[in-house]
């Protein structure tokens, strides 16, 4: 049973691994930008899995704070970009 | 195999395909709005299935073997999926219109009705 949940992480960290080429080769920077969205997103998504392989809900919050933190900088980003800060 | 072990795999099978369609969406589409398309919902989804499968594990942890911890994690996993889902749709809304604002546009674009509308 925790193999799955394994195997589950690692194909979340290639699909990090594969973001962060769009992350380097954006021509843009709101690609850039929705590139490094995805990555929280995989982030959170690999640590609540992580959660349930360790036993530890502390994982678990620590993804929710992340999440939430990750949206107030998109949005101060997003504010620098469409020119408004 | 028990059958709660089925409903897991295929929630973490069905996360794990959306997350890895949103990843080649955010590499293959040639322009940022396609890109945002893909990776904003599908990204969102796998998150939201593979939250699920814990939520569903943790429960039946809670009422087989009556761990409190089960409880708990279902509770966090749950909050971490709904925070996951209003925050995404809110920054993605927010990247698109900082992009129309600072002149990308889509890349076959002949007319351009936000413009027009003098928000």
């Amino acid at each position: 049973m925790i193999d799955a949940w394994i195997l589950a992480i690692l194909c979340l960290v290639v699909l990090m691994a594969l973001a962060t080429i769009r992350l380097v080769l954006g021509p843009t920077a709101p690609d850039r930008v929705i590139a490094l969205d995805t990555v929280n997103t995989l982030v959170i998504a690999s640590m609540i899995l992580f959660g349930v392989v360790f036993k530890e809900i502390i994982f678990v919050d620590v993804a929710i704070v992340y999440g939430l933190l990750s949206f107030v900088s998109t949005l101060y980003i997003a504010k620098y970009i469409g020119g408004e800060l | 195999m028990t059958a709660l072990e089925i409903i897991v795999y295929i929630c973490l099978a069905i996360g794990v395909v959306f997350n890895t369609l949103g990843v080649i969406g955010l590499l293959r589409f040639p322009d940022l709005y396609t890109r945002m398309h893909a990776t904003t919902k599908a990204t969102t989804f796998g998150s939201i299935f593979t939250s699920l499968a814990v939520i569903i594990y943790a429960l039946y942890q809670f009422f087989t073997v009556n761990d409190s911890q089960g409880l708990v994690l279902a509770i966090h996993a749950f909050l971490a999926a709904a925070f996951l889902a209003f925050t995404n749709a809110v920054s993605a809304h927010a990247i698109a219109r900082a992009a129309h604002k600072s002149g990308i546009m889509p890349s076959p674009a002949v007319v351009d009705r936000l413009a027009e509308a003098k928000l």
